[in-house]
């Protein structure tokens, strides 16, 4: 429908967006992907503006674990989803769904962040690490191997999340001390209660002089 | 969650014109917040307005003040030179709140435009007058141990649930907004409202505005202060009381004082009667209590908050304390 319509004869763009906008911008989007040459310098003048439809699955770049992936994603989908879901990599756990336990921890840009509150469309370009990211081919990142030579886990389930967090906490500079850890990892929630290992095992890679 | 439209504004202008032609429309920031409330159904806005290509993520000093743009992150805030050595009160507020991935992803616009965490406003199948105007309110009647004990109406007795505005209030910010006919200035104590018998409205900012920034004035305040927050877990919990506090010290004496509450009000709480009673007089334990007597006063409590009214009173004291020095 709105599709259709939208082939409608372009109009100059003004500062308010209008509906007529609205269809002329989708129908930019649209003829990139038919004709990227003859509409290149049009989409330069949108400088870069991307509007979606509600209903529509729209085009989103996001370079996963090193690897570059073209998705198309509903506006509303998480990156958790669109991570366990579309691209198979069910590392990532849903634990509480809504910003309260961490388990989905990965890093984007090399940040921790919180995938259940990321909306997979603002990742645009992004670099994205999750905890199947990490290791070195069969080699393991040592926050891994700390992890299970202090028994950092018990049923494993927070442990992805607490392991992305680990390695974050350490680039950020906040494990100087058992106390900053503390306060620094208490974002990830461990139901059985692995906390003293998991600090250990932070302490031990943080000690080690090994950063990434 | 429910369908939406989205839009990525490349200025200021478009992102305003956005909000100005679709009432249903909402800015996006982090989204820690406006994504939990919309998978929820607590806000089912028809379009997001990405904002994060907006160049507002600088944080600088010019004429006199210290400028955070809107988009500036949470953890950037706490981090960041120089706020830690002009405005530490803001770095340990901003610290005590949510957990490192949260700071990670949410702004200083987005922090202050967060809304509350009654449980009652939160669970759509009980009535609330701030998510639905005229449904009544769970809270006075219900379990109401988090909520509020200064300028609460009977509509309405939510408390905002920042950290890192009761820093912003009493460091005397100013929220810098642009909407339809420009920029316009609002003090940050006149930036929240009190519920009154509008709960639904937050602030004072109009539906199509955006913020572009807060400043911070230079002030003498950054050699002594505290910001201390009690709640239920060690850390990553909203507050039950927290306080900010900074003083500007001539020796054992205190020239001026800052002083504002968290988890109390609707908007933060500045004590400025309290800070008058603290200004020229000697930093001890007497002339804290004192304070906190004076800062008390007119609070009042409900069913299950009334505890409130005696930690408010301590945790005020400890952080003059703290601020001071002499604990
Ligand atoms: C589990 C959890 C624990 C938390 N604990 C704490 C805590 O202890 N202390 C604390 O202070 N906070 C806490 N928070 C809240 C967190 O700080 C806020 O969610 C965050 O600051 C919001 O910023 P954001 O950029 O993610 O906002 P978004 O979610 O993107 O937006 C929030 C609101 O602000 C509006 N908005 C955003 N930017 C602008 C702008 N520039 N102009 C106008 N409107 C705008 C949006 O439209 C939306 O209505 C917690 C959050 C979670 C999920
Ligand atoms: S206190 Fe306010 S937010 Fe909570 S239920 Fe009552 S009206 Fe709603
Ligand atoms: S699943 Fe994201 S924080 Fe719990
Ligand atoms: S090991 Fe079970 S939740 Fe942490």
């Amino acid at each position: 429908m709105d599709k259709y319509k939208s082939r409608d004869k372009p109009e100059r763009v003004d500062s308010h967006e209008s509906r007529r906008d609205f269809l002329k911008t989708s129908s930019i989007l649209t003829a990139i992907a038919v004709a990227p040459a003859t509409v290149a310098k049009a989409a330069e003048y949108n400088l870069g503006e991307k509007i979606s439809t509600a209903f529509e699955t729209t085009p989103v770049n996001l370079t996963v674990n090193g690897v570059k992936k073209q998705l198309s994603v509903e506006p509303r989908s998480t990156l958790l989803d669109v991570l366990r879901e579309q691209l198979d990599l069910t590392g990532t756990k849903k634990g509480c769904d809504y910003g309260q336990c961490g388990a989905c921890t990965v890093h984007v840009d090399g940040q921790r962040v919180l995938s259940c509150l990321s909306l997979a469309i603002m990742q645009e370009g992004k670099q994205v690490t999750t905890i199947e990211g990490i290791a070195k081919g069969d080699e393991l990142h040592p926050m891994q191997k700390a992890f299970i030579k202090h028994d950092g886990f018990q049923c494993g389930y927070c442990t992805p999340g607490q392991i992305m967090s680990g390695i974050a906490c350490i680039n950020e500079g906040h494990a100087n001390s058992k106390e900053d850890i503390k306060e620094f990892m208490s974002g990830n929630i461990c139901r059985c209660g692995a906390y003293p290992n998991i600090v250990k095992a932070i302490q031990e890679v943080k000690n080690g002089g090994q950063q990434s | 969650m429910i369908q939406f439209q989205y839009e990525r504004a490349s200025t200021t202008k478009a992102a305003v014109s956005a909000l100005a032609n679709n009432a249903n429309a909402k800015i996006i920031a982090g989204g820690t917040n406006l994504v939990d409330l919309m998978k929820r159904n607590v806000m089912a806005p028809t379009k997001l307005v990405d904002i994060n290509a907006l160049p507002l993520r600088n944080i600088k000093q010019q004429n006199g003040k210290v400028i955070i743009g809107a988009l500036a992150l949470n953890s950037q805030v706490a981090d960041d030179k120089l706020i830690l050595e002009k405005h530490p009160l803001l770095s340990k507020a901003l610290n005590a709140g949510a957990s490192a991935q949260i700071r990670n992803m949410a702004t200083v616009g987005g922090n202050i435009m967060q809304r509350t965490r009654c449980s009652y406003f939160y669970d759509t199948a009980l009535p609330c007058n701030k998510r639905e105007p005229g449904s009544g309110c769970g809270a006075l009647e219900g379990v109401n141990r988090m909520h509020g004990i200064f300028g609460t109406s009977e509509q309405c007795i939510a408390v905002h649930p920042s950290d890192m505005c009761v820093a912003l209030v009493a460091l005397d910010a100013t929220v810098v907004v642009s909407g339809p006919k420009g920029e316009r200035r609002i003090p940050f104590e006149d930036f929240h409202r009190l519920p009154g018998s509008q709960p639904e409205k937050d602030n004072t900012m109009q539906k199509d505005e955006l913020i572009i920034s807060v400043e911070i004035p230079d002030n003498a305040f950054s050699k002594n202060t505290h910001y201390f927050k009690v709640r239920d877990r060690a850390s990553y919990a909203f507050a039950l009381v927290s306080v900010a506090a900074a003083l500007d010290m001539d020796g054992k004496t205190i020239k001026e004082a800052r002083l504002a509450m968290g988890g109390v009000a609707h908007k933060p709480w500045r004590l400025k009667e309290a800070e008058k009673a603290l200004a020229g007089r000697p930093a001890n334990e007497e002339t804290f209590r004192r304070a906190a007597e004076i800062a008390m006063q007119g609070a009042k409590a409900y069913k299950h908050n009334a505890f409130k009214l005696q930690l408010g009173s301590n945790v005020i004291v400890e952080a003059l304390k703290n601020a001071a020095g002499i604990v």
